[in-house]
């Protein structure tokens, strides 16, 4: 393990940081947790305010989405984990942005007003966890046939056999 | 008195008259999609109004088998993703888990990491070149492509047993000491391939066929290209010069000298120039990542992470009681996640790996370049004839493996 993992640690090593600095500054409830380990920053994000958080950031340089994916957590609550991947070709850094979305009302604003890339990354995580984004343009089964039951990413459906 | 007939270029005349479109179905069996993509095209005579990727056919739910195996039963099931360009993804994969882990591994096994996923490239480019030559209509280019093509996947089997899935990279280094002639038959093909690229250049740079079919064709805006996350050669041709190798090196990369073409045409043809100078240029740095192939271990000084040689696991007991304890119950991987990426032969390549602790990976998300950048297929195509979408595709480098996993 490297880095400090303590919000305010992490917060106080960094406050230089210009992700840091445009959350604080632009939404200063939104960050709810911090971590820099193994030299990557993650920044846990209020669920409502993903899309004004990626506004933010992106204004702030970081100008490329690299990556959209989800984690399940099952039996944890909340249960899934949905991961953004930034990239600032000008400061050469990424960014992690964590949404924690509860099993309950799965569902996390659709970033593709921020970044249109987002449409497809987004159809897989709802269709392979059941995560659903509200204002997607095409929010529809990418991988599995349209008519599939069930997400088979979830950590409650089976690797191999029957369910 | 006949009607005027009227010219169906403009996107206003499709938006007044809606019943005038139809859709048509390209793929999934269609030569020109490299595998099974298929395209709802909306097509208004010739020319293309909309069009709607359809994927998920080659969907094989990889990322699910990874969360079922040890980490290190995981490399093989990469080379499965992009089979172009295998070594490509054991790298990315392996560098993932040894940032997981904090592992140092030796120079040598990083420049042999650099030798081969060079090698990789130009494998990988040599089948783009010729099918997308071939699409256009120049068969010959093909067949020029595979007879290179073929050395390569003999020198990839001489040193790791396999032709394309070698699996070749380990976590903590690679898996064999490369074989006595490895180095000179590396060198023959690394000396005879830049002629072998002017003799491809001879069929296609100046052949009027394929720039007509290429120049002013696919064209993608930096802005568009960066909004819909396209990377790689894509990128490069649309203006923006950012190459992973050179900005965010990994695995040893600052040691080299090399270029990066950047081109502002952002047409298909800057995609073929791009890849054509990238060739060059990958074999400057496998170059001299022969040259100055340091001495020393293959793999990390990690007995609980990396397989014993075979020698010590018959003489000494440490040795055989680390063999089998990593062979039947792996070896636990720190808590955390993280999330690297390598430039690959298509542009960003991504392996996002979170552990919890135990022998098997808890998830395993491969970020795979052309998954992004089919979705900018549409602006490529939009407004052009449907013989533009095969110069398109055949621009953006499609596999199929990596779109679906």
């Amino acid at each position: 393990m490297t880095g400090a993992t303590g919000q305010e640690e992490v917060l106080a090593a960094r406050a230089d940081d210009v992700a840091i600095r445009a959350l604080q500054q632009q939404l200063p409830n939104a960050i709810q947790g911090t971590k820099f380990d193994r030299e990557e920053l993650t920044l846990t994000v209020a669920r409502e305010s993903i899309v004004a958080a990626c506004r933010a950031v992106q204004s702030a340089g970081y100008n490329f989405l690299a990556d959209v994916t989800c984690v399940d957590w099952y039996p944890n609550q909340p249960r899934f984990q949905v991961t953004y991947h930034l990239l600032s070709h000008g400061l050469k850094q990424r960014l992690r942005l964590v949404v924690r979305v509860d099993e309950s009302d799965a569902s996390v604003d659709s970033i593709t007003p921020v970044w249109p890339a987002a449409n497809f990354y987004e159809r897989e995580i709802f269709d392979l966890f059941g995560v659903r984004f509200g204002g997607h343009p095409n929010l529809r089964r990418i991988m599995m046939p349209d008519d599939y039951q069930g997400n088979p990413l979830r950590k409650d459906f089976p690797v191999e056999g029957y369910r | 008195m006949p009607e005027t007939p009227v010219l169906l270029t403009s996107p206003d005349l499709v938006e007044a008259d809606q019943d005038r479109t139809m859709i048509l179905n390209m793929g999934p069996q269609h030569p020109s999609t490299h595998g099974v993509l298929r395209l709802a095209l909306e097509i208004d005579g010739e020319v293309v109004v909309r069009v709607a990727p359809d994927i998920g056919y080659l969907h094989t739910g990889i990322e699910k088998t990874c969360e079922a195996k040890f980490y290190q039963q995981v490399v093989p099931l990469t080379d499965r993703v992009d089979y172009l360009s295998p070594m490509h993804n054991n790298l990315c994969y392996c560098l993932a888990v040894e940032k997981l882990l904090g592992l140092e591994i030796p120079e040598r096994a990083q420049w042999l990491r650099v030798l081969l996923s060079e090698l990789t490239r130009l494998n990988s480019h040599l089948v783009w070149l010729g099918s997308h030559a071939m699409d256009l209509g120049a068969l010959t280019v093909f067949l020029y492509c595979f007879r290179e093509r073929e050395e390569i996947l003999r020198i990839f089997d001489d040193l790791s047993g396999q032709r394309m899935m070698t699996s070749y990279f380990r976590i903590g280094g690679v898996s064999l000491e490369p074989p006595l002639d490895f180095h000179d038959r590396v060198r023959a093909f690394l000396k005879s391939f830049p002629e072998k690229i002017d003799e491809y250049e001879n069929l296609l740079t100046g052949n009027r066929i394929f720039i007509n079919r290429t120049k002013g064709v696919g064209l993608l805006s930096a802005e568009d290209a960066i909004a819909l996350g396209v990377t790689g050669p894509p990128l490069r041709a649309s203006g923006v010069d950012w190459d992973l190798r050179r900005d965010m090196p990994y695995s040893g990369y600052e040691k080299f000298q090399f270029k990066v073409p950047v081109s502002n045409d952002c047409d298909v043809w800057a995609r073929y120039v791009l890849r054509m100078q990238e060739m060059r240029e990958s074999v400057k740095i496998a170059m001299q990542a022969l040259d100055g192939l340091p001495e020393g271990r293959i793999t990390a000084d990690a007995p609980k992470i990396v397989l014993p040689d075979r020698e010590a696991m018959k003489t000494q007991m440490e040795a055989l009681i680390h063999h089998f304890k990593i062979v039947t119950e792996g070896f636990p991987v720190p808590a955390g996640e993280v999330y690297q990426g390598i430039e690959s032969s298509r542009g960003e390549m991504g392996y996002y790996v979170v552990s919890d602790g135990t022998a098997k990976p808890y998830r395993v998300h491969m970020r795979n370049p052309t998954f992004a950048t089919l979705q900018a297929l549409e602006k490529m195509c939009v407004g052009r004839l449907i013989a533009d979408v095969v110069a398109a595709i055949g621009s953006i480098d499609i596999v199929l493996g990596e779109i679906d996993r």
